[in-house]
């Protein structure tokens, strides 16, 4: 099976294009006079710009974190483009208005978004270098009171919602990245659903990196009143690069008193060659607020790309009896690094929350699981069960669990149950004694051993997933 | 907080008290210019995360000159358990009292005297090891400790000795000890292919606010198992500081209990490096705290070298307005393959005003492994408490003999009876105000 290997190994990463897009983009650099040209660039409100001038200012005064497990070069942060969009820029009414070129390279990326619309009953807001170019389902989603828009579409037709609660989960203040990110930020999705009202498609957006040197800076605001329903899916793929972009997001959740949001990511940044050089730095701040009681946020993540990913998808649970999830699988290779995790803050009487975090290392990847279960004193009846699972495979890797289980309250009941251990052999052995490939053995393995968390994704989520993995991890074992 | 110390120690240093060999003078001196850049530790410090010492950086403890003569024999009956012929040292606020001890420790092919002696009369038994198996690089209290201090144990267990009896080294704190500091500095070297066990105790007969900062180096050669105790029931105003080092040879098994009721607030590190091939490391422990004690337990086991195993149980009861703090790390290197390792932290939480901080960690470099770790807290169950109820068991009864049931676990891992039996006894104790059976 070694030349099959070979052949998987020195594979080219597939989505590696650059679509020739005439992209209007600000010089490199960033002072307050870059967060006023981007405000100004979006014809936005005084109180937005306020409000990105205070984070900026924050942001000056903020030393960037070292505290994870990962390294990388020091960024240098005035040799960032922090606002790029594509010149074509008229608000499109419908998907044929969409350039002609971009509509081929989502079909290259199998996004295509008509067969999307015809037959995966999916809503599709496309987000390409920093502007939202193409909205689909919007009437028949505003038919049931909820918008799905871009964000800059949020601030111009319902600044009410965004005022409210813009930054009421990620504070400006928060950390370095979200305060970088809420002083630059460009674009991103907006989802409001009225109460009682259950979305009825899964909400879809792909995020995409295209113009060189573009920092991407997303800012998601995602708000289910009381009652409501959304699961809202976000898939990332990015063009090869040589130079290391920098990604820092910013997604909010806000859950209302009995509400759900479901928030899935398939995650595939370009993640460097073979060499390490290149790649993404995901440094993504998510986080979810279960506001009132009954309200229900589950995150679910598979990360395969990204030449880092940091990112700690959390859930803050406030209201009573609300819960919070946190599936995971986060796969490294090559020379990627992964420090990722959830934090659960558990507020409110008779909360729940469940991690199940899946790692696999490979290559002479590291990956870490970070996690936090924090149990103030008068969230009484709390319940936690965390289990995070490492695999290895090969001996140049490494697999890390960093827990911190903080409970000030007795009447909690926690668990925390971890193992890392090789691919097993013997099952390897048993799958190809019985004719299957090593390669198919190990996807199989793999896939089994994350099956608790694909189950969480949606259908079609499910399938890119288990394909991503497989991609990700061939020619690993051998 | 730093400067009393610095000024100790210049005073120290120009007195020329000691007529110390140079390599210990060059050791003290690099101790205290570690501590002088280091700082005590700070909330900031990760490995302090949970911990502020600032009640023993604010709090200018002075040196303990020792006092001697003034514990009476019988005053330490309560602190002795097993058999008479066990050998005993003693220390009294840091210094060795040898009226207290067991004389004549030459016997059975194991030495033990205290350090002051043995720095004195006999310094090939210190100088290879003393300082250089324990750390002080980025350890605030060790670099203390190591330029201050002052008395502690030496013990060599000669080659292929196996020890029935155990050894039991009780440093002991009195009224004497109060606004004082003493740095304990022990030393164990297991000679290859012995078999010994060592419990160290630590104190107090009165109720007096001091502080102990202690290091113990162990070294465990090829084939040696050592079984290392520690006692910690110090004052319930004390502080208490202890880092225990062990460095493993190939096929050596280090054996270490923790059993932690004392202080105001302690912080007990045991490190162990797995620096042999086919060595193995069982590091369990039990930790009960209660009104405002604060009780910190911090473990790292390194597996420097392939097919090495380590276990690891630590349990702790708080109540009170208790704060407990476990931190387990297991570090895998890449060479260090065929590891298998098991790492387990329980805790109880008997009343809503307790908090636990719990923290275990894998970090692990090597493929072929088996590494797991499980952390739980909770309180007692509601359906064996029902149970027992309704057999006509009182709810107090019920409540004892269940947190009893639940520390009895960990106990039972005590090979040496009479140490099981005693800790027990002091479990017992502790959660039901007597000794007698329920």
């Amino acid at each position: 099976m070694g030349g099959t290997i070979e052949t998987l190994v020195n594979r080219e990463y597939q989505y590696g294009f650059v679509t020739d897009i005439e992209a209007e983009t600000i010089p490199r650099g960033l002072d307050e006079n870059t967060v006023r040209l981007i405000s100004a660039k979006k014809g936005e409100p005084k109180w937005l710009l306020d409000w990105r001038l205070k984070a900026f200012a924050r942001w000056n005064t903020m030393q960037e974190p070292h505290w994870s497990n990962v390294k990388y070069p020091a960024i240098d942060y005035q040799d960032v483009i922090y606002y790029s969009a594509p010149k074509p820029q008229k608000a499109l009414g419908s998907l044929d208005e969409v350039d002609p070129k971009l509509r081929e390279m989502y079909g290259k990326l199998g996004i295509s978004l008509s067969e999307q619309k015809r037959m995966n009953n999916v809503a599709v807001d496309v987000v390409m270098d920093s502007v939202s170019v193409g909205t689909s389902f919007k009437a028949e989603l505003s038919k049931l009171g909820i918008i799905f828009c871009s964000f800059g579409e949020a601030v111009r037709e319902h600044p009410e919602l965004v005022q409210k609660y813009l930054g009421s989960v990620v504070p400006h203040s928060d950390n370095f990245f979200a305060a970088l990110n809420s002083a630059v930020f460009s674009d991103g999705s907006f989802v409001y659903v009225p109460k009682g009202v259950r979305c009825p498609m899964e909400l879809s957006t792909y995020f995409r990196i295209n113009a060189e040197g573009t920092g991407q800076f997303e800012r998601t605001l995602i708000i289910a009143d009381e009652g409501a329903y959304v699961s809202y899916l976000e898939g990332c793929t990015a063009p090869k690069r040589d130079t290391n972009q920098l990604h820092a997001a910013v997604v909010e959740l806000i859950a209302l008193k009995d509400a759900t949001i479901k928030y899935s990511t398939v995650q595939n940044w370009y993640a460097g060659d073979e060499k390490g050089e290149g790649g993404i730095y995901n440094f993504v701040t998510k986080r979810g607020k279960c506001a009132g009681e009954n309200a229900k946020i589950s995150w679910t993540q598979v990360e395969t790309g990204s030449a880092i990913t940091w990112k700690y998808p959390s859930v803050i649970l406030q209201g009573d009896n609300s819960v919070g999830e946190f599936y995971s699988v986060a796969v490294v290779n090559n020379h990627q690094q992964a420090d990722t995790g959830t934090k659960m803050i558990h507020i409110g009487r008779n909360t729940r929350s469940t991690i199940v975090s899946k790692g696999i290392s490979a290559g002479q990847g590291n990956n870490s699981y970070r996690g936090q279960v924090k149990v103030l004193p008068k969230a009484a009846h709390a319940r936690n069960y965390t289990q995070c699972d490492s695999m290895l495979i090969g001996n140049r890797c490494g697999a890390h669990t960093f827990p911190y289980i903080e409970v000030q309250n007795n009447s909690a009941t926690l668990e925390h149950e971890a193992s890392t251990s090789k691919i097993g052999e013997d099952q390897i052995f048993y799958l190809t004694q019985r004719g299957i490939s090593k390669e198919n053995a190990v996807s199989m393995i793999v896939a089994g051993f994350c099956k608790d968390v694909f189950k969480e994704l949606p259908m079609e989520f499910a399938l890119e997933a288990q394909q991503l993995l497989g991609i990700t991890l061939e020619g690993s074992v051998g | 907080m730093t400067a009393p110390y610095i000024a100790d120690f210049t005073t120290l240093s120009n007195n020329g008290v000691r007529a110390e060999p140079e390599w210990l003078r060059d050791t003290r001196r690099t101790g205290i210019e570690r501590f002088a850049a280091l700082g005590f530790p700070t909330p900031r410090n990760e490995d302090w995360h949970f911990t502020s010492v600032a009640p023993i950086a604010e709090a200018s403890f002075s040196q303990l000159r020792g006092a001697s003569g003034q514990v009476a024999k019988g005053a330490l009956a309560p602190f002795q358990f097993g058999e008479s012929d066990w050998p005993l040292m003693v220390f009294v606020n840091g210094k060795f009292d040898a009226s207290l001890s067991t004389p004549e420790l030459v016997a059975k092919g194991i030495r033990a005297l205290d350090l002051s002696t043995a720095l004195r009369d006999e310094p090939t038994l210190v100088e290879p090891w003393l300082g250089k198996l324990s750390t002080s690089e980025d350890r605030s209290f060790s670099a203390l400790n190591a330029a201050f201090m002052s008395d502690g144990v030496v013990v060599h267990i000669a080659p292929y000795i196996e020890s029935a009896v155990p050894l039991h080294v009780i440093f002991v704190s009195d009224a004497n000890a109060a606004k004082g500091v003493a740095h304990v500095r022990n030393l164990i070297v297991a000679g290859h292919h012995s078999k010994a066990t060592v419990i160290e105790s630590y104190v107090s007969l009165g109720d007096s606010g001091y502080f102990t900062n202690a290091v113990t180096e162990v070294q465990v050669e090829q084939g040696a198992t050592l079984t290392h105790y520690k006692i910690q029931r110090e004052s319930q105003r004390a502080f208490h500081v202890h880092t225990i080092d062990a460095q493993q040879a190939r096929d050596s098994h280090y054996v270490s209990f923790s059993f932690a009721t004392g202080a105001a607030l302690s912080r007990t590190n045991i490190y162990t490096n797995l620096n042999g091939e086919g060595s193995g490391a069982t590091l369990n422990g039990l930790y009960m705290a209660d009104d405002e004690q604060h009780v910190d337990h911090q473990t790292n086991i390194v597996h420097s070298q392939p097919n090495c195993f380590s276990r690891e149980i630590y349990k702790g009861i708080l109540s009170g307005a208790a704060h407990g703090v476990f931190n387990g790390k297991v570090y895998v290197y890449p060479i260090a393959q065929k590891t298998d390792g098991k790492q387990t932290n329980n805790n109880l939480l008997l009343s809503d005003r307790a908090r636990i901080d719990t923290k275990p960690q894998l970090e692990i470099y090597a493929d072929d492994v088996r590494c797991t770790h499980g952390a739980t807290v909770g309180r007692l169950d509601e359906m064996a408490l029902f149970y027992m109820k309704s057999r006509g068991v009182s709810t107090d009864a019920a409540t004892k003999l269940l947190t009893y049931a639940f520390a009895a676990d960990v106990l039972e891992t005590i090979e040496v009876p009479a140490v099981r039996t005693e800790l027990e006894r002091a479990t017992l104790e502790r959660f039901t105000g007597s000794s007698v059976a329920l």
